[in-house]
Formats: C-alpha cells, structure tokens, sequence
C-alpha cells in the first residue's frame, strides 16, 4: 500500500478474533511476543487473551477506532494514527509510560512495556499479521469492518432463515 | 542452557524459609525435567520410609524446558512428584493448562517442598518475589473457589493457581491437585500430600521473558507440528475426544462394567463418545500452545443437573459410568464435576464407589453402613458417595482411604473386590483380554496405569494376539515406557504423541532447538530408560519388589463372562510370571525386578547404584524363585 495515501477507514484491516473458534490457546500471544521482543512473554504481546469461562474465549488486539480515544487522551502526543492503515503509531520519543491511553481504550488492547516502559499496541505487521498466519484454529482474521459486518449478516441470517434455506434446498 | 531457568526454588514449610538453587546441566540433560526431573529432586531431597503425611516427604513440582516455549502442548506441562500415600512408593502425575508456563515465566524450573506450615498457607510467587501466605480464609473452599479468591486478593486475572479442595485438605488418599480450574494433577493421591503439608495453593505469577536457543530452526519445527497437528494424527483429540474408547472398548469386549465384574456395557450407546458430542459438548478449547485443542467442556442441558458444566474425558466417563453400572450422562458429567469440587481424582473416585457397590452387593456392606442402597447403577447413591468419600463423611471415610486400604479395614475377603495395581485403583482397559498392556499396568512404577506405557496399542490395534502372553510382549513395554517417560519429562502432551512421527528423533530436535543442548534421538532415548529406572529405584528404596507388580484378584481369577470374542479370558500367575521375567529380562533387571549394577552404570546411574546394592546377590546371581502358586 502506497505510504501517505489517506484510505477510508471502513478500509482497514484490524485483527479481529472469532470468539466461537477460539479456544483459548494462546498461540497468538506466544509468536507476537515472539517476533516483536525475540522471546515468549505474553506481557510483551500485543495481542491478549481472555478466558472469563471454558466456553468463554476470546482474543482482543487493537481495534483501530477513529476517531482514536488512546490518541486524544495522550497528554504528551506521543501517538498518532496512520490515515492509510489506522495503526496506532507510537513516538518512543515523546512516550513517557504515564498509561492515559490505557486507561481509554475500551478493548485493553494496549500494554505498558514491562522493561522499555512505553505503551505497545498492535501494529498490524506491516498488512501480514503473524498471530493471524499461527492460529491454529484460524479464529483470527485479518479484516476490515465491512467485511466483519458482511459475515455477521451472513451468520445471522442462516440463523434465522435455516428452516426456509433447507426447505429450498440452499446448503448453509 | 536456554529453556532451563536453572534456578530450583527450595521452601522450608515448616521454617518459613525460602531459597533458590541453581540446576545442574548434568542433571538437567540426564533427567531432562518433568517427572524425570522430578523423581530424582525426590530422591536427593527425602530419605527412605517416611510416612507419605509425614513433613520429612517432600512435595516436588517442576515443569520441563519446554515449558513456556510456544512447542505445541509443550509450553504449559507441570508435574508432581512425592512419595504417594496410595502406592508408598513413587507418586507422580503431570497436568497441562496455563500453570506451568506461569511458573517457568516466573523463573522456575521447579519447587522443593519440605516440611509443614503450622497454619494453613498458600504460596505466592510473584517472579522473584516469593512468600507464604495466609489461607485460613480459603480452608474448606473448592479448587474453583480458591481459584477465584486468590486471584481477586491478589488483584490479577492472569495469575495461574494450583490447589486443592476440601479432600486434600482432609488428607483424602485419592486427592488431587487441580490448576486452571479444571485440569487435574490426578492420580496417585498428591493433593493428600500437599494438604498433609497445610499447603492449599501455589499461586504464579510470571513475567519474565522465555528465548529459545535456535529461533529459525525452532519456528522450523513448531510449524511442522502444527501442520501434523492438522492432520489424522490428533484427529480422535479434535473431535469426538477420547470419549470415543466407549463404543470401540465395549466392541473389543475390553471396557470394564460393574467393578470388572463383566467387559461389555449393554448401555453403552447413552454414553458413547458419539452421544455425548452431540447433546454435551458446547465447546473443545486448549491448553496454553496447543494446536490441537482437546478439553470437550459438558454442559448438562436439562434434568436436575442442568447446567453442570465441566471437562470430560474417558477414564472419567468410564469410572462413574460402566464401572459403576451406570448409563446416565447427566449423572456421570455430575460426578465429574463433584471430583473437581472437591479435589479428587476423578478416576479413583468410580473405582471406590464401584468397590463399594461390589460389597454391597456381596453383603460385605449393607445400607446401615452406608445410608444408602448402593447398588450398581444407582446414580443417585453414586453422586452421594462421591461426596461422602471426598468429605470423609461416614463410611465415605474409610473408602477415602482407597481401595487396598478400604479392603484391609473392612476384611471378610474384601480384597478380591479391590481393582487397584500397586494401591492405585484401575484405569478403564479390562485387562484380562489386553495381556500386553496387563503387563505393562503390572509393571508401571506409580500403579495401575494405561498412560505410563500405553501398552493397550499392540492390543487393541491387533498387533499382537491380545489373548496371548508371550515372549516379547516385554520388549514393547518397554520401548512404549521409555518414550512415555521422555513425554512427561520434557513435558509434552500424550494426546500429542502421534505427531511425533520419528518419535525420540522428533522430540530431542525440539529440545535441542529450545535449549541448544546438543541431544540425539539415542540419548533421549536413553534418558527415557534411565527415568524408568529411576522410578524402580525408588519403588525398591521404599521397599517395593516383584510381588507388588500384580494385577487386580479379579482380573487373575476371574474369566471375561460376556458372550464375545474376548469370552474366558484372564491372566493367570504362570502368565504373568512369563512377561515379568521377560520384561525385566530386556530391562537388564533381576529376576526380582532390580536393576543391576552395570545396567546402572551403563545408562550413567552409578551415583544411584546404592539404592540396590543390598538387593542384589553377591555374584549378581538370584536364587530361584518360588512361583505363586508353589508357595
């Protein structure tokens, strides 16, 4: 993708993660940490895993919101958010650690670097997510909204049209 | 020496003091980590005969090197190790989850409990941070509960906890440890040990980071295994889970029924592998780094155990379901979900209760010794039973004691109803039609066991002639022990174990990846023997011989009565005697099973050849030995 030119949000690609195919594995947070620090630390992932329940799993990396609450609560301008991609881009510079931007992102989709202490939030792999190649379940997908509310309407009208579909002899 | 954090953490429950040691690269390469690693701390931490309850046996846990690595299952194994109050010789038993890579971020390749805490405590580790901790808040609390308190106390989500319920805490001999809420340090009774110490929990939290000696080459491997992983290898895992056993065991006329009374269920159908998937299972998750995923959660969908959710596996399903005479779902996924409530060994727990309809049955026991009528299939006064055993409440608490135990007090030839190997009661393979895996139960150093050798594979695959003992049935045990052994030292998953396509070749490049210790697919191999031998080591140090591998009176004595290939089937002295002496024979034992000194010295043992030096003849040579059936 061309550097500076600006692409309608509905455009980006997130990561974006199916919460009934994951299980819960924790692949992702073991090869993000893996290749952004050279070694397994799921406190240097940014990428994150939660399991509130068995049957409750599910993995949250940056969401690319626009406007971008982490970028607006920044006191110190330290992150500003690519037009062309939506990637948070942080300014290690100007990043001091003080963790507003923590505290405003929805998602907990940002993490305070245990040793460099400033924030590190997904950066997209450069369009290629490594998280998104490991999954062994394919859960995550790297996708944009449109094509994440494209699926969500799919999923639910099988769901409430299943008795016509097979009545009409649509395979779901 | 990447993968090893190199350091041993080292807690004095009885002084309150706590220190780490450094870990030995010899010892790390010869006994690789995991239970290998694990029984030979043992050793080198206790001393001989000690009561298992006493503060002189130690508690030890350790993970592997690959603990914290993203090796697919084998990022997050952790194994107990003490001497087991069911067996009272070696007790070990390994779990998977979130835990041990906690422990291995925290800095740790395993902790040394020695002594016991006044008061109840639990351990906090905090990486380098370490302390004991009040827990009288949590006595009398679930698995799940302290769990739940512990993280809440200590205000982090992601701390792992390690702990024990109410039946460890009331030295239960079949209680086990529970980490992750539902993932289970099961058999041989180490939750007994760890509440006899007053510890409840070991809580973790780690941050630090986790290289690998070898990046490219490790990525290499881990993406080979994860495409395996993909494939028919771990397909049973993936899919019906090994809940499928139900309907190919019952088949085989190998599944056990009513306390190895008969080996075909008639109900097997209502809870088949099969049944369950399609009305139970909501949802197969992992442990941390697998690729495969396997843990089937159960969600009781209606009747008065809706909503029980839990984990479910065979052994479980079979213990509380044909063991006990009883085909009802709901109540099995009940029963296992009361296991993990009080921290009981969800195997055990159906062997006792099926034991103890046997003596009902046979007017051993009668309903003033129960309060309940306790007969096979019953799964009401089966559930009531599972809670007076873990509680210890009225005859619950002799059967708490286990069956050999249970068996002693209540006399009357109560014995022949006790299915256990070693004091360990029996895993669900009826074994009087699988003589390869009968030797391999008889043999396995922590009692009745399908997952210490795996022997059942020979057997049910049609390898060999299941029905026959013969000459060479040793040598499998062994080659299956030695690689089982390798598998819960490094620690990596059994249900992986397929994907290993070359075996030892396979595993020691992902060790030497890890840790940049050169291993070959022989040495490997031979510390798989070694671990073997370690274990017998400490079998004999506490006074375990040849006439402690023996199987169950019933599967020596009594014919398979079901109409069906497996009909008249037994194992017989002669029989056993016959693959005993060939076993030991490939192992370079004794006739009495003692590992010899040049075996020792040739597999780099010869700082434990103490252990047998006065078990052996002067000249090496046995005397005859008096068969069973002469004396």
């Amino acid at each position: 993708m061309p550097g500076a030119s600006k692409v309608d949000p509905s455009k980006w690609k997130l990561v974006s993660c199916d919460p009934d195919k994951c299980t819960g594995c924790t692949v992702c947070e073991y090869i993000c940490s893996l290749t952004k620090d050279n070694a397994f630390n799921a406190q240097k992932s940014r990428i994150r895993t939660m399991r509130l329940h068995p049957l409750v799993n599910i993995a949250i990396a940056c969401r690319l919101c626009n406007p971008a609450p982490c970028v607006t609560a920044c006191p110190r301008d330290a992150l500003k958010q690519s037009e062309t991609t939506g990637e948070i881009i942080i300014d290690d510079e100007k990043c001091d650690g003080c963790s507003w931007c923590i505290e405003a992102c929805d998602y907990g989709a940002i993490l305070l670097h245990p040793e460099k202490k400033v924030v590190r939030i997904c950066d997209l792999c450069q369009g290629d997510p490594v998280c998104v190649k490991w999954c062994p379940e394919e859960a995550l997908d790297f996708t944009t909204r449109d094509l994440l509310s494209q699926k969500a309407r799919i999923a639910v009208t099988k769901k409430l049209f299943k008795e016509s579909m097979e009545a009409a002899g649509i395979k779901p | 020496m990447l993968g090893y954090a190199g350091r041993i953490l080292h807690v004095d429950l009885t002084t309150g003091k706590i220190e780490t040691q450094p870990l030995k690269e010899e010892t790390a390469k010869k006994y690789i980590g995991g239970i290998g690693l694990g029984m030979y701390l043992y050793l080198e931490n206790s001393k001989p005969g000690v009561d298992p309850f006493s503060p002189e046996n130690p508690l030890i846990v350790t993970t592997g090197p690959l603990a914290g690595t993203m090796v697919p299952t084998g990022g997050n194994g952790h194994a107990f190790v003490s001497k087991s109050p069911q067996t009272f010789g070696v007790g070990e038993a390994k779990a998977h989850g979130h835990w041990g890579t906690a422990l291995k971020r925290a800095g740790y390749d395993g902790i040394i409990f020695t002594g016991k805490a006044e008061k109840p405590v639990y351990l906090w580790i905090d990486d380098d941070t370490v302390q004991l901790m009040d827990a009288k808040h949590l006595s009398g609390k679930s698995p799940q509960e302290t769990e739940d308190a512990i993280r809440n106390e200590l205000k982090d989500f992601y701390i792992r906890v390690a702990c024990i319920g109410v039946a460890g805490e009331k030295l239960v001999r079949i209680a086990c440890i529970i980490n992750d809420k539902t993932r289970a340090c099961g058999r041989t009774g180490l939750g007994a040990v760890m509440g006899s110490k007053n510890l409840k929990a070991i809580a973790v939290r780690g941050s630090k980071d986790i290289p690998v000696a070898n990046k490219d080459r490790f990525l290499e491997l881990v993406k080979i295994q994860h495409e395996r992983m993909k494939g028919p290898a771990s397909r049973k895992y993936k899919t019906l889970g090994t809940p499928e056993n139900v309907l190919v065991l019952n088949a085989l006329g190998a599944m056990p029924v009513n306390n190895f009374e008969r080996a075909v269920f008639p109900d097997a159908d209502k809870i088949s592998g099969e049944y369950l998937n399609e009305r139970f299972v909501a949802k197969i998750i992992g442990c941390s780094s697998c690729a495969m995923r396997c843990e089937h959660i159960a969600v009781v969908p209606e009747g008065p155990y809706k909503g029980t959710t839990t984990r479910i596996e065979y052994e479980p399903l079979w213990a509380m379901g044909p063991n006990c005479g009883v085909g009802n779902l709901d109540a099995i996924l009940k029963g296992m979900d009361l296991s993990n409530y009080y921290g009981v060994d969800a195997i055990s727990i159906g062997g006792i209760v099926s034991f103890a309809m046997d003596l009902y049955k046979h007017g051993l026991i009668g309903k003033d010794d129960v309060d309940l009528e306790l007969n096979f299939g019953n799964h009401e006064a089966m559930l009531e039973m599972i809670k007076k055993i873990s509680t210890r409440e009225g005859f619950g608490d002799i059967l708490a004691e286990g069956v050999r135990i249970a068996a002693d007090k209540v006399g009357k030839g109560a014995s022949k109803y006790a299915i256990h190997i070693k004091g360990v009661e029996m895993t669900g393979y009826d074994i009087r039609g699988l003589k390869t895996a009968a030797l391999g139960y008889a043999v396995s150093f922590r009692g009745a066991d399908h997952n210490r050798h795996g022997a059942y594979g020979p057997d049910v695959s049609g390898k060999v002639n299941r029905f026959k003992a013969e000459k060479g049935r040793g040598k499998l045990v062994k080659e299956t022990e030695d690689l089982y052994t390798i598998i819960d030292s490094l620690i990596v998953c059994k249900f992986s174990r397929g994907t290993y396509f070359e075996g030892f070749k396979d595993l020691a490049a992902l060790f030497s990846a890890v840790t940049g210790i050169e291993m070959s697919a022989d040495d490997l191999r031979m510390a798989g023997e070694r671990i073997n031998n370690l274990g017998r080591l400490i079998n004999i140090r506490e006074g375990l011989t040849r006439k402690d591998d023996t199987l169950p009176w019933k599967v020596m004595h009594v014919p398979i009565p079901d109409e069906g290939v497996s009909k008249g089937s037994f194992v017989s002295q002669e029989e056993l005697d016959l693959l005993l002496d060939d076993y030991y024979e490939v192992r370079g034992w004794t006739k009495e099973g003692v590992p010899t000194i040049e075996k020792l010295n040739g597999i780099g043992m010869e700082d434990l050849t103490y252990i047998v030096k006065d078990k052996l003849e002067p000249s090496h040579e046995k005397p005859k030995r008096k068969s069973k059936t002469e004396e």
